[in-house]
């Protein structure tokens, strides 16, 4: 009983992480409809980050989260105006293999300058143990930063007017523009908080997991379970839809072996693909 | 196109040419190095040509492609090597079985569109590697591994290894008829109005869900089979090699390269990208290197260049168009 | 008057000739997992073939008949990647024209590259795979230097025994050939020696976060914990274990604890054992090469690290290589391969000798398996072997922490 009560919690942890990740992936999804298959370098990059910041600087792991986040969002910016700009508007399918080859690249330099060595980001934090089962530190500390930026996020979308701008390039990009929007610097805006939130979710995985260059392609594929789960374009969405994901998996795990736990995602993945296109979560459409 | 009218089309010609020239100049000399080298390539080839169906002419882009050749390999060697049954029966079989999953598969997947669809191709492909791992008559994550007797029927193992090649290459030849016999045919003109605008061709006449589950379906044929055949040659199958992403990869830029909605851009595609691949494989410091640069040829593809090699030959002589389909 | 010239230029080229034929080069081919998950292990061994190349070429060469070789080696990255592996061994046989083959590290790599191996008849010293089922798909030319997985976890289980009759026992592996291999005899093993198994389950092996599985290695009341995989996976296990303050008397992890690294682990590493092909403490007397002391004492102070079995594996393969060759005085694959059929010998690594039926030709019969564990010893975290009791150098610690 208490075993499984534990494994939910964890789930419900790491599953906020989960949420973080995606929601870096809806925001650009949603606001410009390009769907960002690097993504998964993205929170390798925040990973290797918070390593460097943190063995370079000898500064505790969570200090070093904030460049992160304000480096990854330099680097989304810059992206944008390289490369993502001349997307905007061509078919899907075009900007869908155009990051797709950026990933590629990005993850193929990655295994050249640093093989697929398993990296450790040492953090020692007293966990809170309970009959038996320990919530190690980590985890904790891990749901309580994501908290702290998806209400950050919240704040920021609803409360300020580049905010507010964004939303509404989201909503109708034209109408946007006729009233007096600047559109492009809003979409290099939104392109870059989707790479900082990326980033900043690897960041927080390293604090709790040991990651090779490669890590990033397991939690791109659960970013896109978690999109699907909440909608599109839909931050609050994809952080619930990340609590339900990792609910689900500490839901399973005590009873079936923790290998078929990949499969079931899976199988949430297509069926919510097909019968659920606007997500579950999808507020807005009710 | 009636079979007559096809004789008298040079790419025709060409797609025969190419496939006798694979199967006899490393058979001339008992040249192992070479048929080792053009047995990869051609893989290559079938991949993207099959590829191409769903790619070039429907516009679809298959991401999992990769799960159609892992699967025909698994069906194959576990036929041979759970019920002895003969290597071109159990590969026919798993071509067969692999197309049949493939179109009732096709029928609920291919309701989505366009991101959604190549999305979800990931996810199949992921959730059937992950389900064979867990799949113990089909060896789990171990595999299954074929003795060495399993090539006693084909004459020995240096024997059966140039049975296989040969097979391969007769595969691949297939895959490009099979091509060009689509692109030239009502069921093709259907696809590349799908491809080119769905709606319109729905509303048009095209029965759009029959033709998308059809090439759905027999994009997954030939690399079926060709899996199969190149399981059995490695007597050994696991779920790590048999569904690699990198490899479904690779099938993609080389359509791209090539030239996708195009007969031979596909095989010129994937025949020069198996070229760098293999310069690559052995270098030290460069064996990385073939994602970077697979990658950045395809960024520039998409964005400068998103015809290819053909589409750059085509726009700049157009008469070669005739020549070269 | 020419005819003496004739004879003297003669004989002259014959002389210089021969001076050249005594140099003569054998070509070994193999692939390193230079990079990828297997590539801290793949290098030791490396480093063990190196270091018996380097002493062989600094001997004159192998000695087969009235002829010297030197050795050559030609190897490749195959990035722990099994998809490489057939490729590459391709390559060498046919391009690099290697005329014997070390196997790649790893069961999983040993099993493909065999299968070329045996496609074109070529002989092929399989190091660093303890899987025994390749053995049983009907070879020629393998030879098996590793203990077969079978064996792997019987010295834990019976150590267990001993200590607490009514052990339960949580077997939580990696799911990939050689690990599970070595679960399945485990299991038996097990329910023979009467201790009750009350958790069986596999991870994917490139997994990080442990949290669920150990979750139900608490739920289920288990005291022991056996299994593990290679090193990213065992040492990441070993570490959340220790974070998630799980209650166990007893945990011994597959190959991981092996390496020096693994001390680095520091408080984690404390009290896990590990079962191994060797340790440079064994005892045994050789026929012939170095002992094991010499052995230890002199890759230290080439590699700066003292050899796990890994590296000695790496060394003693090469050496029983050699000696076949020595004893058949030729190079011949065939002969050869008759000298490895009968050979019966103790060198640093133990005994050897492998099996000549034709179900499980060249899986090892002979070499034995010890049981190390960290210990802490005046503040320093080192190797001692605890089991079997007639080779130990230190008492077992019990509970392991």
């Amino acid at each position: 009983m208490f075993g499984i009560l534990a494994s939910i919690i964890d789930g419900v942890l790491v599953g906020s992480v989960y949420g973080l990740a995606a929601m870096g992936l809806t925001l650009i999804w949603g606001v410009m409809n390009v769907i960002n298959l690097s993504h998964g370098a993205m929170i390798v990059a925040g990973m290797f980050g918070l390593f460097y910041l943190s063995t370079l600087l000898g500064a505790p792991a969570y200090a070093a989260i904030p460049p992160v986040v304000v480096a990854g969002f330099a680097v989304g910016v810059g992206l944008y105006w390289i490369a993502v700009h001349r997307m905007i508007g061509r078919p899907p399918l075009m900007s869908l293999l155009a990051t797709f080859s950026v990933n590629m690249v990005l993850i193929g330099l990655g295994t050249t300058v640093w093989g697929t060595v398993l990296f450790n980001v040492p953090v020692s934090l007293p966990g809170i143990t309970w009959q038996g089962y320990t919530f190690t530190g980590t985890h904790i500390m891990a749901a309580v930063v994501t908290g702290a930026i998806a209400g950050l996020l919240y704040l920021f979308l609803y409360r300020t007017r580049p905010g507010k701008a964004i939303r509404a390039v989201a909503s109708n990009r034209e109408a946007a523009e006729l009233n007096g929007i600047p559109t492009r610097q809003v979409l290099s805006l939104a392109f870059g908080l989707g790479i900082a939130l990326a980033c900043s979710s690897g960041a927080l995985i390293a604090t709790m997991f040991p990651f090779t260059v490669l890590s990033g392609t397991a939690y791109q594929l659960k970013s896109f379970v978690v999109t699907v789960l909440g909608g599109l374009g839909n931050p609050a969405g994809a952080l619930l839809g990340g609590v339900a994901l990792g609910l689900l998996e500490g839901l399973m795990t005590p009873f079936m072996p923790v290998s078929w736990t990949l499969i079931a995602e899976f199988v949430v993945f297509v069926i919510v693909l097909i019968a659920f296109p606007g997500g579950l979560f999808n507020f807005r459409r009710s | 196109m009636s079979p007559i009218a096809f004789l008298r089309k040079p790419t025709f010609w060409l797609i025969v040419l190419a496939t006798l020239a694979f199967a006899f100049v490393p058979l001339w000399h008992d040249n192992v190095e070479l048929r080792e080298e053009l047995l990869i390539a051609a893989i290559y080839i079938i991949l993207a040509a099959n590829l191409n169906l769903m790619i070039g002419y429907a516009g679809y882009i298959n991401f999992g492609n990769i799960v159609f050749f892992g699967l025909g390999g698994y069906v194959c060697v576990w036929l041979v090597s759970s019920h002895g049954w003969p290597l071109v029966a159990a590969a026919l079989a798993g071509a067969a079985g692999v197309s049949f999953v493939a179109l009732l598969f096709g029928l609920g997947i291919l309701r989505l569109r366009g991101a959604y669809f190549a999305l979800s191709t990931i996810g199949v492909n992921e959730g059937v590697k992950a389900f064979v791992a867990n799949f113990t008559p089909w060896g789990g994550s171990t595999g299954i591994y074929l003795s060495i007797e399993a090539f006693q029927p084909l004459g020995g193992p240096k024997q059966a290894l140039w049975v296989i090649y040969l097979l391969l290459v007769a595969v691949m030849g297939l895959s490009l008829l099979l091509s060009y016999a689509i692109k030239t045919s009502k069921f093709g003109l259907g696809l590349l109005a799908i491809g080119q605008n769905e709606d319109a061709a729905a509303v048009l006449g095209v029965p759009t869900p029959r033709y998308k589950a059809l090439v759905y379906s027999a994009s997954a044929f030939l690399p079926a089979a060709a899996g199969a055949l190149f399981f059995f040659k490695s007597a050994f199958i696991q779920p790590d090699d048999a569904f690699d992403l990198v490899f479904s990869t690779e099938a993609i830029v080389a359509v791209m390269l090539g030239g996708q909605g195009t007969v031979i851009g596909p095989a010129l595609g994937a025949f020069l990208y198996e070229e760098l691949r293999s310069t690559l494989l052995t270098s030290q410091t460069f064996s990385n290197f073939q994602m970077v640069i697979a990658g950045v040829l395809l960024l520039v593809i998409v964005l400068f260049v998103p015809g290819g090699l053909m589409g750059w030959i085509h726009r700049r002589w157009p008469r070669a168009k005739r020549v070269l389909e | 008057m020419k005819r003496y010239w004739r004879a003297a230029i003669a004989a002259l080229i014959l002389c210089v000739g021969s001076a050249f034929a005594a140099d003569d080069t054998l070509t070994i081919g193999f692939t390193v997992s230079q990079t990828g998950s297997l590539n801290l292990d793949s290098i030791a061994q490396l480093h063990g073939f190196e270091m018996w190349r380097d002493d062989v070429n600094a001997a004159g060469g192998i000695k087969a008949g009235d002829r010297r070789y030197k050795i050559a080696f030609v190897s490749y990255d195959d990035q722990s990647q099994g998809g490489r592996v057939q490729q590459l061994y391709t390559r060498l046989i046919v391009e690099d024209k290697a005329q014997f083959l070390f196997s790649p590290y790893s069961s999983g790599l040993v099993a493909t590259a065999t299968v070329i191996s045996e496609q074109y008849g070529k002989l092929m010293m399989s190091i660093g795979g303890a899987e025994g089922k390749t053995y049983q798909l009907g070879n020629k030319f393998l030879f098996q230097t590793y203990t077969s997985a079978d064996h792997y976890l019987s010295g834990a289980i019976e150590l267990v025994k001993s200590k607490n009759a009514s052990a339960k026992v949580a077997l939580v592996y990696s799911d990939d050939p050689f690990s599970k291999a070595v679960a399945i005899a485990a299991r038996e093993q097990a329910k023979q020696a009467g201790l009750q198994i009350v958790l069986d389950e596999s991870y994917p092996p490139a997994q990080t976060d442990f949290s669920a599985i150990i979750n139900k290695v608490v739920s289920s009341g288990a005291d022991t914990l056996l299994g593990g995989g290679h090193y990213p996976d065992g040492a990441t296990l070993a570490r959340q274990l220790y974070d998630q303050k799980v209650n166990l008397k007893w945990a011994t992890l597959l190959v991981a604890p092996d390496s020096p690294q693994f001390s680095s682990l520091g408080p984690a590493a404390q009290g896990i054992s590990v079962p191994s092909q060797w340790a440079p403490q064994v005892k045994y007397k050789p026929d012939f090469g170095p002992t094991p002391a010499e052995f230890a004492k002199r890759f230290e102070a080439k590699y700066n690290i003292a050899p796990g079995y890994h590296a000695a594996g790496g060394y003693s393969g090469g050496m029983l290589f050699q000696h076949a060759i020595e004893q058949a005085g030729s190079i011949e694959p065939e002969k050869v391969a008759a000298e490895l059929n009968k050979m019966d010998v103790t060198t640093l690594w133990g005994s050897t000798k492998f099996s000549t039926d034709p179900k499980s030709h060249g899986l090892q019969l002979a070499h034995q398996m010890v049981l190390t564990q960290w210990q802490m010893k005046n503040g320093q975290l080192v190797k001692e072997v605890v089991w079997p009791l007639a080779a130990a150098t230190a008492p077992v610690v019990y509970p392991y922490r």
